[in-house]
């Protein structure tokens, strides 16, 4: 691979296909946002490039530390993330709002964020622990669904309902892949079907419990609380095939399209881009994640293997809530497209997963290289 | 619950490779559901989703079309448009709303209470939306706001069209008139066009019966607007469709004659073609003027026609109903005839019909009367006792075949139809037996008997004609009539009877054309309000008890061309009142300069024309107020 001696040995060994990925669907939001903002830089597309550099850099800084640093964090990380969680909570009670964030001052910092990257190390690392004879047994499920449930409902009192699905879906996706008996799962979703109701009446707020109504019908309550489906859909459906070209879009432009350049940048994208920008999307998203998901094949120890896979999926739970909420395929709970939407603490969690898989993708190598 | 089961790392391995696999699977599902859905939205419903995205981003402001002009039977506009000018404010451009608002007003002269008016629509206005400033300006100060419009950021100057009638009163009752869409209107078709500012739709009349022929397509402003209403650009306007142009019968010139000829009576005019059923005039005077209607009529203007006497907003041609008097003479005349009457038989007349113990009067001794001569000189006795010989059941079907008791299709609402009486209708609607002195009434036009002017003219025209006429008031092609189920010979008898009425000596001799080879034949009538009591007769007293005055007539004498009916009401007589302005019309069908001469030195008496006489009425009321009560449909009552 070093061979040629044209190129610098670390840039040669960079793994070029998940960054040149990145790049598309980042770049692909810069320009994005660079229409949302009505054919400027400001306020939007600049950030955003900027950031994703910035966090681009990070992940491939991070992707040189050995997994094992993660492995011995996994367990105070989740703590400490903990302890933020339980800290902006009562922060909230205190001012007497909800908060979800704390202010550091460069950056208002979503401890709920990043409790979706904390929840899969630390149940990577539990399972790494826990001997494979035990994995049918209880001491594998009660301390997982712990650490699960605990954060969640947390983040659900924030109120965060997107995110607390996030972290749940994230922390089953490692219980499934750790191996824990398949009828437990099948168990689950039985007795989902049961608690859903249940929760729809007595544990949503009412802004939420509305919002899966609308979902259900959006046309109920077109200019209320179905107007972010309805006009979201209005601006898919309207750009056809090849969408309406690069700033056309009437949807967005014209303040039609709610929050358009966050939650909905999807839609503002297949008003100009069509259905081509959508599969371009779609596409480069599915072959990032592909690529995780070999990684996580490739993987030797029990961690790195949950590690990846477990990350892979929280990146695909953004990608795909997200896209189904702007499609009236699920509720608005408020889930952004990673790396196109603006706003930076998706955008870090993401980085993050990026760095940590990369990071076990070059130790393949270098095992495979040295050892 | 899970039972305690001994796995191996290795199995650990392998089911996390299974399962991931799995999700990997899953993954790809989801991608593909996700681009499917994405695909569905964006080329299966495209079409419905681009519609929504264009009326959310497109204002349309409509442009109310332009109304088809209604024209008479050479082309000559009866109503058309005129163009209005108007001044709006569109709130999204005002720059300096003080500023401007202050001098819009002293440009316009606004009243402190309209320039209230406009602050609170333009509070409530959606930024895109015209707020109206004035509307029907005079040329001078729109032209004002026009000039400085560069300066006033937002003020819109702007033509619009209203409709016009250039006859004004003279063609109310024929044309109607326009005025905004009602509410149950609305409710029914749901259509935008309808509560467009500015739209109009006919009211009355043809204007209402051809509205959706006249009315013409909306054009369209178009704008781009965003969500929260603010106005982006103009795009390009789409132009309004005017509406169709609709031809009728009628002759312009006669009509307007006809209407101004009635004066300061309370009349109707009906002038028929004779060859095909065309109507030439239609008119009921006095009238209100549809053009006060176009922009909203002023109260006092609307209590002027309310208290009126001689009820301006009723159409007396088509709904007055009347006792047609000595007018029917004719027609019982051709009844006779059918009926083995020979003409030159003689009754002779000592002023009366003695029945049982009843004398039926007439207005002289005529002594010896033939057929021809009982209608030169209006004989009721001759008609008293031939109408008893043969009987009024006799005498009705002819009425009816010459269009009396007869409902036409007429593009006007509420006609009536009037009543051609016998023995069955008196026995359905009183339970008595026909007698034989309803009989001797009904024969001259009294008793029971009702007819409206329209059908009067059309009487007059069958007899000139001898053709079953249908009335038509539009123009365009039309079946030719067919001729009556009347001997020839037998029409040229009432024909020739009178023609004596006006050119032998008869009761219209005073009103003979003053024409070198055209003479007009007619009949007088005369028609009782009320039952006469004691030595007072309808010929003076209260102008609402006196008698009505009515005349049928046709012209020339040979080959008829046109036919006619005047009824003046409560004008005394037929010969006095009707006759004279009958000769007038038919004067002007052939010599306009001597007809318009005559109405001149006319007009100049009643104190100017139409319109100088009710702008007088309006500015000081210079007549004396008139009485509330108002009675046009007339009862006849039997002669005692």
């Amino acid at each position: 691979m070093s061979g040629n001696g044209i190129i610098p040995p670390f840039i040669a060994n960079l793994s070029w296909r998940p960054i040149l990925l990145l790049m598309l669907i980042g770049g692909f939001g810069s320009i994005i946002l660079y229409s949302a903002s009505g054919g400027s830089f400001k306020p939007w597309a600049g950030a955003h490039l900027l950031r994703f550099s910035v966090f681009l850099g990070l992940a491939l800084v991070l992707s040189r530390i050995p997994l094992d640093f993660w492995r011995t964090i996994a367990f105070p990380l989740y703590a400490v993330i903990l302890l933020l969680l339980i800290f902006v909570e009562l922060l909230g009670g205190i001012s007497g709002g909800s908060q979800r964030w704390l202010d550091l001052g460069f950056i208002r910092l979503q401890p709920s964020e990043l409790m979706k990257l904390a929840i899969i190390l630390a149940l990577a690392r539990f399972y790494d622990l826990l001997p494979a004879g035990e994995i049918r047994g209880w001491t594998a499920i009660w301390p997982a669904l712990v650490a699960i449930g605990f954060p969640a409902l947390l983040v659900i009192l924030q109120p965060d309902l997107g995110t607390s699905l996030m972290i749940v879906a994230g922390g089953l996706s490692i219980m499934f892949l750790a191996g824990l008996p398949l009828r437990l799962f099948i168990a689950g979703v039985g007795a989902i079907a049961v608690i859903a109701p249940l929760a729809f009446f007595f544990l949503l707020h009412d802004y939420q419990r509305n919002r899966v109504l609308i979902f259900m019908d959006p046309e109920s309550d077109p200019l209320g609380a179905g107007y972010h489906i309805t006009q979201s859909k209005i601006a898919i459906g309207s750009g056809g095939i090849f969408g309406k070209g690069f700033l056309n879009g009437s949807q967005s432009h014209l303040e039609y399209l709610p929050e358009g350049h966050t939650d909905f940048v999807f839609a503002t994208m297949a008003e100009e881009w069509g259905l081509l920008g959508g599969l371009v999307i779609i596409f480069a998203f599915i072959a990032f994640i592909r690529w995780a998901m070999d990684v996580s094949h490739r993987a030797k120890t029990k961690f790195a293997k949950l590690t990846a896979a477990g990350l892979a999926m929280t990146i695909f739970f953004y990608f795909t809530i997200n896209l189904m909420m702007v499609m009236g395929l699920a509720p608005v709970v408020g889930i952004p497209l990673p790396l196109v939407s603006h706003g930076g603490t998706a955008m870090l969690t993401v980085m993050l997963c990026v760095g940590i898989i990369m990071a076990i993708e070059r130790e393949q190598r270098s095992k495979g290289r040295f050892r | 619950m899970p039972k305690s089961r001994i796995v191996t790392e290795a199995q650990q391995a392998f089911s996390f490779s299974r399962r991931s696999f799995f999700l990997t699977a899953t993954q790809l599902a989801v991608a593909g559901l996700l681009a499917a859905r994405m695909g569905w939205l964006s080329v299966a419903q495209n079409e419905k989703y681009t519609l929504l995205s264009e009326s959310n981003r497109i204002n349309l402001t409509l442009i109310p079309p332009r109304r088809g002009w209604i024209v008479d039977r050479s082309g000559k506009p009866l109503a058309l448009n005129k163009t209005t000018f108007r001044v709006d404010i569109i709130p999204d451009r005002l720059v300096r709303k003080e500023e401007t608002l202050t001098e819009l007003q002293k440009i316009l002269k606004l009243e402190p209470a309209e320039m209230e008016r406009i602050r609170d629509d333009l509070k409530n206005a959606a930024g895109f939306q015209p707020v109206a400033v004035a509307e029907n300006l005079d040329w001078d100060r729109f032209a004002a706001v026009s000039i400085r419009a560069p300066d006033l950021l937002g003020v819109a100057p702007a033509q619009s069209y209203a409709r016009y009638y250039p006859e004004g009163a003279g063609v109310a009752h024929l044309l109607g008139y326009v005025g905004p869409a009602s509410a149950k209107q609305y409710e029914e078709t749901k259509e935008t066009l309808l509560i467009t500012p500015g739209f109009k739709v006919g009211k009355d009349g043809i204007e209402k019966a051809v509205d959706l022929l006249v009315r013409g397509e909306p054009g369209a402003k178009r704008t781009e607007v965003s969500a929260r209403g603010k106005l982006i650009r103009d795009l390009a306007t789409k132009p309004d469709v005017s509406g169709k142009t609709i031809k009728l019968t009628i002759d312009a010139g006669l009509q307007a004659y006809a209407s101004r000829r009635l004066g300061t009576e309370s009349g109707s005019v009906v002038v028929f073609d004779c060859t095909n059923g065309d109507i030439l005039a239609m008119t009921s005077m006095p009238a209100y003027d549809p053009n006060s209607f176009t922009d909203g009529i002023g109260r006092l203007e609307w209590k002027m026609l309310q208290a009126d006497d001689h009820v301006p907003m009723l159409n007396k041609v088509l709904q007055g109903l009347y006792p047609p008097g000595s007018t029917l003479k004719p027609m019982a005349a051709l009844a006779l005839l059918q009926n083995g009457v020979d003409p030159d038989e003689t009754v002779s007349c000592n002023g009366g019909f003695t029945l049982g113990n009843r004398t039926f009067k007439c207005l002289g001794r005529h002594g010896a009367m033939n057929m021809r001569n009982a209608i030169m000189k209006s004989c009721n006795t001759y008609f008293y006792s031939m109408g008893r010989r043969i009987g009024y059941d006799k005498i009705a079907p002819v009425a009816r075949m010459l269009g009396l008791g007869q409902e036409f299709e007429l593009p006007f609402p509420s006609q009536r139809y009037g009543t051609v009486p016998d023995s069955v209708w008196k026995m359905k609607k009183y339970q008595k037996e026909w007698s034989q002195a309803d009989t001797l009434n009904a024969t001259i036009g009294q008793g029971y008997v009702l007819a409206s002017p329209f059908q009067l003219a059309l009487m007059s025209a069958r007899i000139a004609s001898g053709k079953e006429l249908i009335p038509n008031i539009f123009a365009g092609p039309r079946k030719a009539p067919k001729p009556l189920a009347i001997a020839p010979e037998h029409l040229a008898v009432a024909r020739e009877g009178m023609d004596m009425v006006v050119n032998s000596g008869g009761t219209g001799a005073r009103s003979r054309l003053n024409l070198p080879d055209v003479k007009m034949a007619g009949k007088t009538g005369t028609a009782q309000v009320r039952r006469i009591e004691g030595s007072q007769r309808g010929q003076s007293g209260a102008w609402k008890y006196r008698d009505h005055g009515l005349f049928v007539c046709f012209a020339p004498t040979v080959d008829p061309r046109y036919a006619a009916a005047v009824v003046i009401d409560h004008g005394l007589g037929g010969a006095r009142a009707a006759a004279p302005v009958a000769k007038d019309i038919l004067t002007y069908l052939y010599d306009p300069a001597q007809a318009m001469a005559t109405l001149t030195s006319l007009e100049a008496g009643w104190g100017g024309d139409i319109l100088t006489r009710t702008a007088k009425q309006l500015a000081g009321l210079t007549t004396p107020p008139a009485p509330p009560a108002a009675a046009v449909v007339a009862e006849g009552e039997p002669e005692p």
